[in-house]
């Protein structure tokens, strides 16, 4: 590229495109309360709904009496599985080929199950009310170990028992939901036979939840009269919800509205349909007025998806010099009651076989077996792409269980094995095709910033001094390299439900230069109308501030598939590039004629098209777009609008290296960050503001993961983490300081070379955390310990090594 | 997560509060900051059909340091304790307790009164109240009458307080004694997996007289005279702070919960123990 003189980059300043830190335009209403949630919704006449919630894992549910319920003043209706029967809704597919009961059928299958949905005139009748349905329960024998699942004679599924093939193939036994394969297994099996070292370990990653702040909420307002249907709601893909309920429901998809409003948070949560928006649904239609249904916050932690429970067995194997030789992963994943897993129709494990990581590895293979188990439904993506924070924390895991084994240090075996700069595109052992990456540069810049060889010889000092009883705390040093798959994705192989996982982007440029720009995605917090804005300035030079960026109404967007797996960018963000360059062409078109000369003759200029040559002589995109509306142009319709449908050829790789360096007192299993180095690739930067924020807001969702958010269970299937006070969320008190950093490896086949970062900070920050911890009692012999590593397990490990004596 | 109806009542005065008390027995609980009443409501684990709000009742909210006679209204917030500074001369403890109570938001509302008189394991200020030897003032229909700290606790959420008195004020004794309040939990907002208050005299390089209570580790605050005479006379030293974990060890009941198993508790228990009698001792 040319560079650019002062005068161009003083226009080019202006417009607050690509590269500015601009400041986030959704902040104003959100910092003042001005927000608009599913919450702040308000109709006339609105009923709320709430829901009876099974209080037992697993019973069968002998009868349900609703007689007092209904005496309650205010209250309209109690709904039951037997009333959502003749209209075959009272179950409901799920997004993974399952089905799932919307309201009880005949039995429970975990605790805080939907069993009866009160409507009533206000929340708070609705509460009384649902103290007062009696439901007669049996209860029967809960499994909430998937291992044990796979073994009892008890059968949790019953409507399925006899079937012997699922979605995604055949099941072998009647808790097994599918078993799901990639790679060369004897190739994989051979070079681990042959190896000279091999470590094995298993590695889980416990349940947790998403947790956003705004809990899963929905309006359903069925207006009788014109026939249409309007749903608001939490929905992180209102388009899609728009097609499942006109398929369910019957009602033609013209006369369904989804609308998202503003989302606090979704993190996967909200991918998910849900018994309240059916039952919402169905009620406004019964009754003729909006229903509103809202969780509070301990249905959600019980009730709508939670994420990861996956229990990774593997094996790798390497040379003595630590040249890594094969990768063996079989994964015993827990989907709970149905399987309502949000991963694309074909691969029931997500992305999982990312899981090869940022290393060169000839040999892999992958073995899924997905089970029932009387725990939640879900089995989101929780800030991360399709199960690739699992995929992350398992390689992640593995390669320091190899270091250990190889009595190697852990970021020399890293940097031997990743793969090289010149090997991009590179083909993975389990067939994903990653697009560029520069690992060792990235790997080099962050050991030199944390000075990595002085940690390590203050560790070393730490544990003489312990040792000599001079001190209580040990220094752990957390270290990975991820390597994320996100953009989900190409229509050839990512479907939702059979939509593909294209997405889009319509604009109009208005008379006066300035423009509106809708998409089919939806921000819950991304910060969409800010960076989408700044896309389209440097695409379009229109200034970022004359754009307004609008999602989330199916009314007014194109068709999408929503936010999560960090695909706005890579699938919608390309989607606004090149409808940008589709306008730009035409006005073009339009300069050329209004300047008298050739379309070949004038050449883009920031925010204007100049005669080659005589620079003097242009039109500014403000000039062009009143010229659009005003003159008849030969050729040219009236007008300026673009729109774009964008199936991505591949997906997108972002990647990173993080260090966590972290106290450990082994008296009381208390830790304390001293620092957290991240450092990230998402190729080309839109909004460094943004993503410093996005950065910051995962790893302190990485640290809640990997020091203490869990969704536990006892053995009789009680949620024992269904409020705030145990379920971990940190406040300011507990966050460290973030350095942030980045390298730039652009994206070779997207428009503006961008991969996504929303998600990078979860999927990199959990096994940093998790390593630090491990890490800091290496020399006394750890190979392996479970997340959370909340206080007293830490306690234990230092217990189980001897350190109390 | 709504509570169940009730009626809310606003007296300004003792006597009209402790009449609708003994109007409608135990439907009825009076309201301070509601940080552990309205959580319990919404949970419907208590029902109540009366609250009665004590925020108007003026005598309640006050503060007063006579000699060495420290009276704490029972409506004075726990932000309160840590902004008085003629408090925080006078019992400097209390400071250093009330800062590691939940957060800002929660002490700006949660009263004094409402923390000792909620009989939860899981509050602080009983097991604070204890280490300092504190007088609880209560008030009933019958009048009023004094109960020690130490002999209020009885259970959890049971204590010696009728269902119709109310907890007017909390005295005690000024003191210059080295002091610290240890505390471990989870997070900011959490409850502790152990706590221990210790108050330590000495003369000549000796202890001459030391009050140790742990809050967490029962099902009420536990007061462990044993702990505290193993300290007496001696010079704080290595050995004299094992004998006085050793006897507080026999004193407390833990039980297990998520924030870890009973051995761990113990385990921290004996550490914040120790950490609060050396930092104790280094003020004395
Ligand atoms: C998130 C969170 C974290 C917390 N963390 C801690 C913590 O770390 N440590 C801690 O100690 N506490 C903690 N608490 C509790 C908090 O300190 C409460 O404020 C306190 O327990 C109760 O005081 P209150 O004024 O809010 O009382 P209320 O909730 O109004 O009342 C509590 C009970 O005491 C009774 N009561 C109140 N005042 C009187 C009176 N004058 N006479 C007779 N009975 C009375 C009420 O009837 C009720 O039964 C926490 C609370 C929350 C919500």
């Amino acid at each position: 590229m040319k560079d650019l003189t002062e005068d161009q980059i003083e226009r080019a300043a202006k417009l607050k495109g690509m590269g500015t830190s601009r400041k986030r335009v959704e902040d104003v209403r959100f910092t003042q309360g001005k927000g608009n949630y599913v919450d702040d919704i308000k109709l006339d006449g609105m009923l709320f709904g709430d829901f009876v919630r099974s209080p037992y894992a697993h019973a069968r549910v002998k009868s349900i009496n609703i007689e007092e319920a209904m005496k309650v003043p205010g209250v309209v209706a109690v709904l039951t599985a037997k009333d959502l029967e003749p209209l075959s809704l009272h179950w409901m597919p799920t997004l993974a080929g399952d089905k799932q009961m919307v309201l009880a059928d005949g039995k429970v299958l975990f605790q805080g199950q939907e069993v009866a949905f009160v409507v009533a005139s206000d929340r708070y009748a609705a509460a009384d009310a649902v103290e007062l349905v009696e439901v007669d329960y049996e209860e029967l024998p809960v499994i909430v170990n998937p291992f044990e699942a796979l073994k009892s004679d008890v059968v949790l599924r019953e409507d399925i028992k006899d079937e012997t093939s699922g979605a995604h193939g055949p099941r072998n036994h009647h808790n097994h939901i599918f078993t799901w394969t990639e790679g060369n297994e004897a190739a994989t099996e051979q070079a681990i036979d042959s190896a000279e070292v091999v470590a094995e370990e298993m590695v889980y990653y416990h349940r947790t939840h998403p947790c956003p702040l705004e809990t899963c909420g929905t309006v359903a307002s069925m207006d009788k009269v014109t026939g249409k249907l309007t749903v608001w709601g939490t929905f992180q893909a209102p388009h899609v919800v728009r097609t499942v309920a006109s398929l369910l429901s019957g009602i033609e998809e013209h006369n369904i509205r989804v609308i998202s409003p503003d989302i606090g948070g979704g993190f996967g949560n909200k991918v998910g349909v849900y018994p309240g928006y059916i039952c919402a649904i169905v009620a406004s239609i019964v009754t003729g007025k909006p229903v509103k249904w809202i969780e509070d916050r301990m249905d959600n932690l019980m009730a709508t998806a939670f994420a990861r429970d996956y229990w990774m067995k593997g094996r790798i194997s390497a040379t003595k010099d630590g040249k890594i030789t094969g990768l063996h992963c079989h994964v015993t994943a827990d989907h709970g009651a149905f399987d309502a897993c949000a991963d694309p129709t074909k691969f029931p494990a997500g992305f999982f076989h990312i899981c090869t990581g940022s290393y060169d590895i000839p040999a892999a293979f992958v073995k899924v077996d997905g089970v029932y188990t009387n725990k939640a439904p879900g089995g989101v993506a929780y800030r991360c792409s399709f199960r690739v924070t699992e995929a992350a924390y398992f390689i992640e895991r593995m390669i320091e269980v190899l270091a250990i084994e190889l009595n190697m240090d852990a970021a020399e075996l890293r940097r031997i094995n990743f793969i090289r700069a010149d090997q991009f595109p590179y083909q993975s052992a389990l067939g994903w095709e990653y697009d560029s990456g520069d690992y060792h540069t990235a790997w080099d810049k962050a050991l030199k910033a944390v000075d990595y060889e002085g940690l390590r010889k203050e560790q070393a000092q730490r544990i003489e001094d312990f040792k000599a009883g001079k001190t209580r705390k040990l220094l752990g040093i957390g270290l990975t390299h991820f390597t994320e798959i996100v953009g989900a994705g190409p229509v050839k192989n990512c479907d939702i439900l059979g939509m593909g996982m294209f997405d889009s982007c319509e604009i109009r440029i208005h008379p006066t230069g300035s423009a509106i720009a809708r998409l089919g995605t939806i921000s819950q917090g991304q910060a969409h109308a800010t960076t989408f804005a700044q896309i389209l300035a440097t695409e379009t030079g229109i200034p970022a501030d004359s754009i307004t960026i609008e999602e989330g109404d199916t009314d007014t967007a194109p068709y999408g598939l929503g936010t999560y797996g960090s695909r706005s960018t890579p699938v919608a963000g390309a989607a606004t590039a090149l409808a940008g360059r589709k306008i730009r062409a035409k006005a073009q078109m339009i300069a050329a004629y209004l300047l008298e000369v050739h379309d070949d003759d004038v050449e883009w200029d920031v925010d204007r098209f100049s005669v080659k040559g005589a620079p003097e002589r242009f039109k500014t995109m403000k000039e062009i777009a009143y010229a659009a509306y005003n003159q008849a142009i030969p050729g040219l319709e009236p007008g300026l609008e673009a729109v774009s449908y964008y199936d991505p050829p591949n997906m997108t790789y972002p990647f990173g290296a993080y260090i966590c360096v972290m106290e450990v007192d082994v008296d009381t299993g208390q830790w304390d960050i001293r620092q957290f180095y991240a450092l990230d690739d998402c190729g080309t930067r839109i909004n460094p503001m943004v993503i410093d924020g996005q950065v910051h807001g995962g790893v302190t969702e990485a640290l809640a993961i990997a020091m203490g958010q869990e969704i536990a269970y006892d053995d009789m299937g009680n949620v024992k983490t269904g409020t705030l006070m145990d379920f971990f969320l940190p406040t300011a008190w507990e966050v460290p300081n973030y350095t942030t950093d980045h390298t730039v490896t652009p994206s070779p086949h997207h428009p503006i070379g961008a991969k996504g970062v929303g998600e990078s900070p979860n999927v990199g920050g959990v096994p940093a955390f998790s390593n630090a911890v491990h890490d800091a009692f290496r020399a006394f012999g750890l190979r392996q310990s479970h997340m959370p590593h909340d206080h007293w397990r830490i306690w234990k490990i230092a217990s189980d090594l001897g350190l109390h004596a | 997560m709504i509570p169940s109806g009730f009626e809310y009542h606003r007296p300004s005065d003792l006597p009209t509060a402790v009449k609708i008390l003994d109007e409608h027995g135990d439907e009825a609980r009076v309201l301070a900051g509601g940080h552990s009443i309205i959580p319990m409501m919404k949970l419907r684990m208590a029902d109540l059909s009366h609250l009665i709000d004590l925020q108007d009742v003026a005598s309640l909210k006050e503060v007063s340091v006579a000699g060495d006679t420290v009276t704490i209204g029972a409506m004075v917030t726990q932000a309160e304790l840590i902004s008085n500074d003629a408090l925080a001369k006078a019992a400097p403890i209390l400071r250093e307790a009330a800062l590691q109570i939940a957060d800002p938001q929660v002490r700006y509302v949660g009263t004094v009164g409402g923390n000792v008189a909620n009989g939860d394991p899981g509050n602080d200020m009983p097991g604070l109240m204890q280490c300092l030897g504190a007088t609880y003032v209560l008030y009933g229909s019958d009048g009023e009458r004094e109960v020690d700290a130490r002999e209020f606790y009885e259970a959890a959420y049971m204590t010696a307080r009728a269902d119709n008195e109310i907890l007017t004020h909390i005295k005690i004794k000024a003191t210059t004694a080295g002091y610290a309040y240890e505390k471990q939990k989870r997070k900011i907002g959490d409850y502790a997996t152990a706590a221990a208050a210790v108050l330590i005299e000495q003369s000549g390089g000796k202890v001459t007289s030391a009050s140790i209570a742990m809050t967490n580790l029962s099902d009420t605050p536990i007061h462990s005279t044993g702990a505290g005479d193993a300290l007496v006379g001696t010079a704080c030293d290595a050995a004299a702070i094992s004998s006085a974990i050793a006897a507080m060890q026999a004193d407390i009941l833990p039980n297990e919960d998520n924030r870890g198993p009973i051995e761990f508790k113990r385990h921290v228990a004996a550490t914040m123990l120790r950490r609060a009698i050396e930092r104790a001792w280094s003020r004395a």
